[in-house]
């Protein structure tokens, strides 16, 4: 039988005790401003790239592994917000490959525990802002979003859900067929479908983003900082001693450091396992697939938890589709023929008049699924090995909250209120958060 | 294609199967603990490459069987006295 991990929060640690922080020296990247632009275009020279590769040092302060969203934001936020440059973005594929550059990059707060609704609208409002936060077009675009509810005890939820998000100052309401047909005029609202659509949960605020870009913002935005960014670099091994981290192997060398982030998904296990700590985390593949562009026709994002599927278009026309988790774990990437035809019929229930639309492409990416479909973050038993992981299927829309709140977590030492009800040892306190609010995972 | 082999029927499509989850022996319940009972729930081992499962064919033989599968590439076979 294991032991269990049962962790209590040091009362300091990490870079506060490696270094004070300094005022953080920026160099200014090329402004990406509008008259820039044309002027760079018309020059008809090489575009400067937008961060720049340095050799890997045999030191840093703190070592990010996982070149992803969170991963970047959380090195972004401990150089804007904390004073900490000395750090290191290790990524063993290239920056946003994993579950960053596969998500179908809908925003949304509208969760349904307090503790859930808080921390993603936060993460909206850092989202509203991000563009002119890094000076890059990440292409945010408010829609609004609406889940279906397809019977009673869905349309129950989503009262219960509307509730808790008003409470919290978020815009949310229940909305009839009526309401759902005028926002969404191709949706079949009649009575025929085997799941007619009875209302739905509308969160104006919700949208959809350029998933690259914002990984790309928040690399050239760190960049600037001073944060190194190592791409096809694989961490091998953590070094700990008497309790606490005191560096990482890599492939191109070993990096003496006292503060590692574990900001993985997919193998945040794995990575967990080299420095001896287990997750309560599970590795399910969730598959999305995109059809041909076509005439914008669909404005808002459009969910369906009953046939586990969702809906957007983009800016440049093409439908972006997920669906629910794989039903069984796996670390393989494949995508399956019986998920493309489970979608088709799916989304046709839904949107008749979508039959002779073709499917461009399908992919898959990896959630890492915890029992309560909520993340876990900040400090392990092992002292400077940090968690920001089991981030599911709700990952993408967290990143800059999760960033926001591990760097001052790390930098100060001490757990934001934020993420306090996410740690690690709510597993072995049976104080599970239960955030029945998630995407894609069947309730 | 994802293929389970079933002891009793054989090689047949995933989609007949209902997957419950790593065979991780359930503890003692006279003696077991919380702290047991909530390492045995939660905390699954998760491994990138060999694993033994438990899988019900629900849209077969109706039994549950005993699979060692890789994660990584799904290829599996059933465990040879596990329960059937």
């Amino acid at each position: 039988m294991h032991q269990i991990i049962v962790w209590t929060p040091p009362g300091r640690n990490a870079v506060a005790a490696v270094r004070a922080p300094s005022q953080p020296r920026r160099r200014r990247p090329r402004r990406y401003g509008a008259l820039a632009l044309l002027r760079h275009g018309l020059s008809g020279r090489e575009w400067p790239r937008a961060w720049s590769e340095h050799p890997l040092r045999d030191r840093y302060d703190v070592v990010i592994i996982g070149g992803g969203v969170h991963g970047l934001a959380a090195a972004y936020y401990l150089a804007a917000n904390h004073g900490i440059t000395d750090v290191a973005v290790l990524d063993k594929g290239y920056l946003g490959g994993g579950g960053s550059g596969r998500s179908t990059a809908i925003l949304r707060s509208n969760y349904l525990t307090p503790e859930g609704v808080r921390f993603y609208d936060r993460s909206m409002q850092l989202y509203r802002t991000l563009a002119a936060d890094l000076d890059y077009n990440v292409m945010f675009s408010r829609r609004g979003h609406l889940t279906l509810a397809h019977n009673d005890s869905s349309l129950r939820t989503m009262r219960w859900r509307a509730e808790v998000n008003q409470l919290q100052g978020v815009e949310s309401e229940v909305i009839g067929p009526d309401e759902v047909k005028r926002l969404v005029p191709y949706l079949d609202t009649s009575e025929h479908p085997r799941y007619p659509i009875l209302g739905a949960l509308y969160h104006p605020p919700g949208g959809i983003i350029r998933h690259d870009a914002v990984n790309w913002g928040y690399a050239r935005a760190a960049d600037a900082y001073g944060v190194h960014i190592h791409q096809d670099t694989e961490v091998t091994g953590i070094d700990v001693a008497e309790g606490r981290v005191r560096g990482v192997r890599t492939t191109r060398g070993d990096i003496a450091t006292r503060v590692v982030l574990n900001a993985t998904a997919g193998w945040s296990t794995l990575v967990a396992a080299l420095a001896g700590v287990r997750l309560p985390i599970q590795t399910f593949p969730l598959q999305a697939a995109v059809t041909e562009p076509v005439r914008p026709f669909l404005h808002a994002v459009v969910v369906s938890g009953t046939l586990h599927v969702y809906v957007s278009q983009t800016d440049r026309g093409e439908l972006v589709f997920g669906a629910s988790v794989d039903p069984f774990a796996a670390y393989s990437t494949r995508g399956t023929l019986e998920f493309a035809e489970g979608l088709a019929t799916h989304i046709l229930e839904l949107m008749p008049g979508l039959s002779r639309m073709r499917l461009l492409r399908q992919w898959s990416g990896l959630c890492d699924m915890t029992p309560d479909f909520s993340p876990i973050m900040g400090g392990t038993e092992v002292e400077g090995f940090y968690l920001d992981v089991g981030w599911g299927t709700y990952g993408f829309k967290a990143g800059p909250v999760s960033g926001e709140a591990m760097a001052q977590c790390i930098a100060t030492g001490r757990t934001p209120e934020i993420i306090e009800a996410f740690g690690l040892g709510r597993f072995g306190a049976g104080e599970l958060v239960g955030e029945k609010g998630a995407a894609a995972v069947g309730h | 294609m994802i293929l389970i082999r079933c002891p009793w029927c054989g090689p047949r499509d995933a989609g007949e199967f209902h997957y419950s989850g790593e065979a991780t022996p359930r503890p003692e319940p006279a003696s077991a603990g919380p702290r047991e009972w909530r390492d045995y729930l939660y905390f699954p081992a998760n491994p990138r490459g060999q694993v033994t499962e438990t899988w019900y064919h629900r849209m077969g033989c109706r039994r549950f069987i005993t699979v060692e599968r890789d994660t990584d590439t799904n290829e599996s076979r059933p465990v040879p006295g596990g329960p059937r």
